[in-house]
């Protein structure tokens, strides 16, 4: 009998793990089976020509660069946004410091806000302030969207951070700034996970950005220029009647996919040469 | 220091003339004269309104070796992070009292904690090196205390990881991670880190009970070895540990200071009951 629950709960895994294998396979398939015949170098080097959305000639450089520089610049402001909140919890306040925990539950607050409110949220300031879409906006937005994302996952490698470690630190007489350089090698594995997880947050997302960034066939020049976005891209042809936009909205959305797989394996690359002095 | 020196024969030499020689001074009792000590006046220690450490009044002498004895959870270790204040870290703490180093009282109105911790360093139970290769784990105290010549801390880390017999062990890689060492390297390599910031003090907090006899011997040794430059105190849970290194011996009991003095009078006659009791075992 108690082989058998073993066997069971083993196979039981096994069907969830394939599901999981099968629904990843099927996205996959699905974008590949539908975009691949629409990809095109036209695709990637192109900016969308006069009537695009029509069917005619043109790709989505646009989207592709806005995307990258929105993503570039989001988590470059997350970090340095929320590594100081994440020491500030962790080192300078007690560990049952209410002012941490206040903090925390403000971020997992933050956390479960949908992109739409952030992306409502910044329209009525940018009103307010007489702004229009730029690619500054969009920026904003998505940093605010990714920050508690950061935060809350380095938050629990942080908090796992070894006491002895620290104080091994302190009683060579470092000072608590100085803690934070070792603890930061110690995370370093953390915060890699996080920015993947922010990366793949931002990227995604066409929510925050519709009100914000905006859209534009161009690239933009400077920060107050509109800027589009891949998943922006991907709705407008998606919701076109043509049927061979609707197939290069699916080769984007395949553009999309790779884009991430591959910053998710460069960061993998990066975490892994980085954590080899961490200690187990 | 060479490394013939650090062999078990070497040790058992030299603990055969600290027998003789060292030993019967220790008998004199008293501090001897011209040395720095600790001086600890009526510390009081509370940790969450509880009474850790009652009115402990003690001296620690340099260059010799203390051990602090007692059972479990009678505050032989919040004594010894008091001394360096990492007690400090501790969440809810209260100390009361004087801990005078150098003629400087470290709860002082102007005491600067990073200073006192440089002078009495702390080498814990488990080995905790940091995550960074093991030149950088030595490097990396002399660094933020002001060495950052390349030169001078190549042969910092050189010297110390002599002076703890890890050069011959290690000198090909010293660019590798810490943590690929074994656990009595680590704690060696932990041990040659806390000397490199030339501390006058090395508090020892059961710093053999993780390692292997081997690795435990060893450490013990070069704690016999650096009494001739430093001040070593050491908790410790065994009594035969103590037997073998002690200059000194202080058995605490629920907070307090049962009895004190050098190791030959203590071990051999222990005026106080519960003295008597814990060292033939009645209670551990």
């Amino acid at each position: 009998m108690k082989f058998f629950a073993d066997k069971f709960f083993r196979a039981l895994m096994v069907l969830s793990m394939l599901i999981v294998f099968a629904f990843l396979g099927s996205i996959l398939i699905t974008i590949l089976k539908n975009g691949w015949p629409a990809m095109s170098w036209d695709m990637v080097t192109q900016l969308p020509g006069g009537g695009f959305y029509i069917g005619k000639e043109g790709g989505v450089l646009n989207a592709i660069v806005g995307s990258l520089y929105i993503v570039g610049a989001s988590t470059v402001l997350g970090l340095l946004a929320s590594i100081p909140i994440v020491f500030f919890i962790n080192i300078y306040l007690k560990k049952e410091s209410r002012l941490a925990s206040f903090v925390r539950l403000s971020f997992d607050v933050l956390y479960g806000i949908p992109s739409i409110v952030y992306g409502a949220f910044a329209f009525t300031i940018m009103i307010f302030f007489g702004l229009r879409t730029s690619l500054l906006g969009g920026i904003i937005v998505i940093t605010l969207l990714i920050i508690p994302i950061f935060v809350r996952s380095m938050d629990e490698v942080a908090r796992q951070l070894p006491k002895d470690l620290l104080d091994a630190t302190y009683s060579l007489g470092a000072t608590r700034f100085e803690a934070i350089k070792v603890a930061i090698r110690q995370i370093l594995p953390g915060i890699a996970t996080a920015t993947l997880l922010s990366i793949g947050r931002a990227i995604g997302d066409a929510a925050g950005v519709m009100f914000t960034a905006g859209f534009t066939d161009s690239i933009p020049t400077s920060l107050d220029q509109p800027a589009a976005t891949l998943p922006l891209s991907i709705f407008f042809q998606l919701s076109s009647p043509t049927p061979e936009v609707r197939e290069r909205a699916y080769a984007s959305a395949l553009l999309l996919t790779l884009i991430v797989l591959v910053l998710s394996i460069i960061g993998r690359m990066i975490t892994y040469r980085f954590s080899k002095n961490k200690i187990k | 220091m060479d490394t013939e020196t650090q062999t078990f024969a070497g040790a058992f030499q030299r603990f055969g003339q600290w027998k003789e020689t060292d030993g019967s001074e220790a008998r004199t009792a008293g501090a001897p004269e011209g040395e720095n000590t600790i001086d600890i006046q009526g510390l009081n220690v509370y940790i969450q309104d509880k009474q850790i450490l009652k009115d402990v009044t003690l001296q620690l002498f340099d260059r010799k070796i203390t051990c602090i004895i007692g059972p479990s959870g009678c505050g032989k270790t919040t004594l010894l992070r008091s001394i360096n204040r990492m007690i400090d870290t501790t969440e809810h703490v209260r100390v009361e009292g004087n801990v005078i180093v150098d003629g400087e009282n470290i709860y002082g109105p102007k005491a600067e904690i990073t200073h006192i911790r440089k002078k009495i360093g702390l080498l814990s139970q488990r080995p905790t090196p940091l995550p960074m290769s093991i030149y950088d784990n030595i490097a990396f105290g002399c660094r933020i205390h002001g060495t950052r010549n390349k030169k001078k801390l190549d042969a910092i880390v050189e010297q110390y990881l002599r002076a703890t017999g890890l050069w011959d062990e290690v000198k090909d890689r010293l660019h590798n991670p810490a943590s690929g060492l074994s656990i009595g390297q680590q704690q060696r390599l932990c041990l040659a880190r806390g000397l490199a910031v030339e501390p006058q003090f090395i508090l020892a907090d059961e710093s053999t009970s993780a390692l292997d006899p081997v690795s435990s011997k060893h450490i013990e040794d070069l704690f016999l070895q650096l009494r001739e430059r430093y001040g070593i105190i050491m908790v410790t849970h065994t009594l035969r540990q103590a037997l073998r290194i002690a200059d000194y011996v202080v058995f605490m009991y629920l907070g307090e200071v049962i009895e004190k003095g050098p190791a030959d009078v203590l071990f051999n006659h222990p005026q106080h009951e519960l003295t008597k009791q814990y060292l033939s075992g009645v209670f551990s």
